[in-house]
């Protein structure tokens, strides 16, 4: 029964192998891999299909696996430092923020933030408004404003749908939008 | 018979303990030898902020000089864990300020740390030598500031990847000319400008500066001028190395660096140009650490030419780029080393530049001596890990970091069960294991049953049924702290061992399948244990659902019950 456990090598680990099956039934793991990929799909953000196939003929990593918060594991502070498109290190990244009858704009550094939750803190306090929670399905429902960005192609984007870090190098002016232009914004996308 | 030496004796012999492990087996022995080492203690570690208080720590060790903190869980540096859950050092200070002035040496990783604090410790502590911060925020120069002008005997000032707000950027010019004890001073991680007068004339003044690292504001002929007047110089931490190799200044550079012979470990080059590098070859052959994982931009060719000449090496850091070549003219030409961490140059990049399981291959070839290990790679193979394994049995910390967390075998498509496995049957000292790639429960059967003194395992999307969690949970003795996060185990795993829990400092699990039904219960039977739901939405809003599966669990023993310090986002069960 030579199976996934033996490589020929010096480890014999199958003979030590605790088994909690009867003697000379084989606890197959190789079907497990679909499995296991297909519970980590609740968890995580990877996309159903793709592990599967991965695990059937072998793709390379897909370009959604960037999107698992913390992952791969690298300190916030490293991510900050060495990022070589980043020339803007010390001066920050300061953009506009508008609001839609208000008469004047702000500004804030994106920098100081480490995620969309405490930027919309931030924003829901300089505007004394409530922003109302993201849901990729319905945008910000539940509440009158809805927070907008122009990403670098001039195109008016809801803010919270890709990962930080590509928000924050994407984001050229941020705009609070409100009343009925803003519930517009995220139905029938 | 009775076995009697005097307590001048019995403190005279535990003098020479200076690990703490050694020194609370001790204290374990009998009431006289307990007493006895607690008023000699001198230097108290304390894995984890909330597991004890300020007041009971002084009222054990009164004559503490020395005191190590550390703060949030380890997933919090990768913003697992909201930025205001906890780990105030204030309180700390606060206590010892009143109870035990004579501390000298801070040392703090992972806490929240703010201008108060820095203040008061300036203020509070006659004696105060040294202070270490990593992986801390809260402050900002200013507090810096506080600590430059204050502490006469200031020998130490270590900041290691901390977040610091800088305001004004003067702190570095409150250091009195009076003040000619530092010997070593840190402060890579600061963003802002210096006063780059009154850092040259901090470091002619200050004779037995052995260590320094600059932060990018230091410019190369600052750094050329600093280094003339430090010779003396152990560790070097260069800020810019950015200039032209034509110039005078670089000359000159080039000079002063071949004189610098006791350098033994350099970091930094934040902003570099490569072709400034042979400045640094008269020294390569001497070096013992070389850190280069902050350097952007310095290309496979260069950092091979560099690395070929440390032959000394023992102690690497540095980036992808360095690619699975670079990694072979490692193994030939280091072959002292001992440690390697290979960083991902760009964390959000899923694209080429990467090392494989290749490079890590010639590397346990190579350095036979290798026993400490971070890897973060594009692939891997069992058959690799198996070699590796072999090659170096002398592993303390290996910590392998898969791209794609659940990357399978790159050959045989398998999961990577048995490459691990290999890992922890033949690294019998292996203390601390991270594991990645596609894994079953088999792999903690191995890891259950081989890694015997195992104290520190980190766990991504692993696994398929609590099964795992309960082979690691069984057998590994000494586990002290385990993380895992986006994996398959419950309820059955969480409460099939609850004593386990007073044996360990910590467990994290977050994305796994654990309910609030049965973290209450936990906390419940365990009054010595916190149970902490850490909740960024708001799940838990009036009565939660016991069925409900939490999305972040932190538990950690404590002997003085549930923190008053916590936010509203998290509660303790």
């Amino acid at each position: 029964m030579e199976g996934v456990m033996s490589h020929g090598n010096d480890l014999n680990l199958k003979a030590t192998e605790l088994r909690l099956g009867l003697p000379g039934t084989d606890e197959s793991t190789s079907k497990n891999n679909k499995r296991t990929a297909n519970e980590l799909v609740k968890n995580s953000e990877l996309l159903n299909g793709k592990s599967d196939a991965k695990a059937r003929d072998g793709e390379t990593v897909p370009a959604s696996k960037s999107q698992i918060v913390g992952w791969p594991p690298v300190r916030s502070f490293r991510k900050n430092v060495v990022q070589p498109k980043k020339t803007e290190a010390e001066t920050g990244n300061f953009v506009k923020v508008s609001m839609d009858g208000a008469p004047y704009l702000r500004k804030i550094d994106l920098k100081i933030y480490k995620g969309y939750q405490e930027l919309l803190k931030a924003l829901e306090n300089m505007f004394k408004l409530t922003i109302g929670e993201y849901s990729e399905r319905e945008g910000y429902k539940g509440s009158e404003y809805a927070p907008a960005y122009e990403d670098k192609d001039g195109d008016l984007m809801l803010v919270g749908d890709v990962p930080w870090d590509m928000f924050m190098s994407t984001c050229k002016r941020l705009r609070i939008m409100k009343g009925s232009e803003a519930t517009g914004l995220g139905s029938g996308v | 018979m009775v076995n009697y030496f005097p307590e001048e004796v019995l403190e005279h012999v535990f003098s020479f303990l200076t690990s703490h492990r050694d020194r609370n087996a001790v204290s374990l022995v009998c009431k006289s030898w307990y007493n006895v080492e607690r008023f000699s203690r001198g230097k108290v570690f304390i894995g984890n902020c909330y597991a004890i208080s300020p007041e009971r720590l002084i009222s054990r060790f009164p004559r503490v000089r020395s005191l190590t903190l550390k703060g949030k869980p380890h997933f919090a540096d990768f913003n697992l864990v909201l930025h205001d859950w906890g780990g105030y050092v204030y309180p700390w200070i606060e206590a010892m300020a009143k109870g035990c002035t004579n501390l000298e040496e801070l040392r703090l990783k992972r806490m929240l740390v703010s201008d108060a604090s820095l203040e008061l410790i300036a203020k509070s502590f006659p004696n105060f030598k040294s202070l270490v911060l990593v992986s801390c925020e809260g402050f900002t120069t200013d507090g810096l500031a506080a600590i430059a002008s204050n502490c006469r005997f200031l020998r130490e000032l270590d900041l290691q990847e901390n977040e610091v707000e800088d305001p004004r950027g003067q702190w570095l010019s409150c250091f009195p000319d009076s003040c000619t004890s530092l010997a070593s001073l840190n402060f890579a991680c600061l963003k802002g400008e210096v006063n780059l007068a009154a850092l040259e004339r901090l470091v002619a003044r200050c004779r037995n500066l052995k260590s320094l690292r600059l932060n990018h504001a230091v410019p190369p002929d600052v750094l050329q001028k600093i280094l003339a007047r430090a010779p003396q110089l152990v560790d070097l931490g260069a800020g810019s190395f950015v200039h032209d190799p034509e110039s005078e200044t670089y000359n000159k550079l080039k000079n002063v660096m071949q004189k610098c012979t006791s350098i033994r470990s350099l970091s930094g080059f934040l902003d570099v140009n490569a072709r400034c590098l042979p400045a640094i070859y008269p020294i390569c052959i001497n070096l013992s650490s070389l850190n280069l994982s902050y350097a952007p931009g310095i290309y496979s060719k260069e950092l091979v030419k560099l690395i070929r000449k440390c032959k000394k090496l023992q102690c690497l850091w540095i980036l992808d780029t360095i690619g699975d070549k670079g990694l072979r003219v490692v193994a030939s030409a280091c072959k002292e080393l001992q440690e390697l961490r290979v960083f991902k140059s760009d964390p959000n990049d899923v694209g080429n530049a990467a090392v494989t399981e290749e490079g890590l291959v010639a590397i346990s070839a190579g350095c036979p001596n290798l026993n400490s290990l971070l890897y973060f790679c594009r692939q891997m193979t069992n058959t690799a890990l198996i070699t590796v394994a072999k090659n170096c049995p002398n592993f303390i910390r290996f910590r392998l970091c898969t791209l794609d967390p659940i990357t399978p075998d790159a050959v045989t498509m398998q999961p990577l069960d048995n490459g691990f496995g290999a890992i922890v049957q033949s690294c019998k000292g292996l203390k601390r294991l991270s594991v990645s790639g596609l894994l079953t429960d088999q792999v903690f059967l191995y890891i259950g049953m081989y890694a015997e003194q195992l104290e520190m395992l980190s766990i991504a999307f692993a696994g398929n049924s609590d099964k795992g969690m309960v082979y690691v949970l069984n057998g590994c003795k000494k586990l002290k702290k385990l993380e895992i996060r986006d994996s398959p185990f419950g309820n059955m795993a969480l409460l099939a061992d609850t004593g386990k829990y007073e044996t360990m400092r910590s467990l994290w699990m977050s994305s796994c399948k654990v309910t609030f039904g049965a973290c209450k219960s936990l906390a419940e039977k365990m009054p010595r244990l916190n149970v902490e739901i850490i909740n960024e939405g708001d799940e838990m809003e009036g009565g939660s659902d016991d069925r409900q599966n939490v999305e972040k669990m932190y538990l950690y023993r404590t002997l003085v019950g549930p923190r008053k310090d916590a936010p509203d986002s998290v509660w303790t069960l």
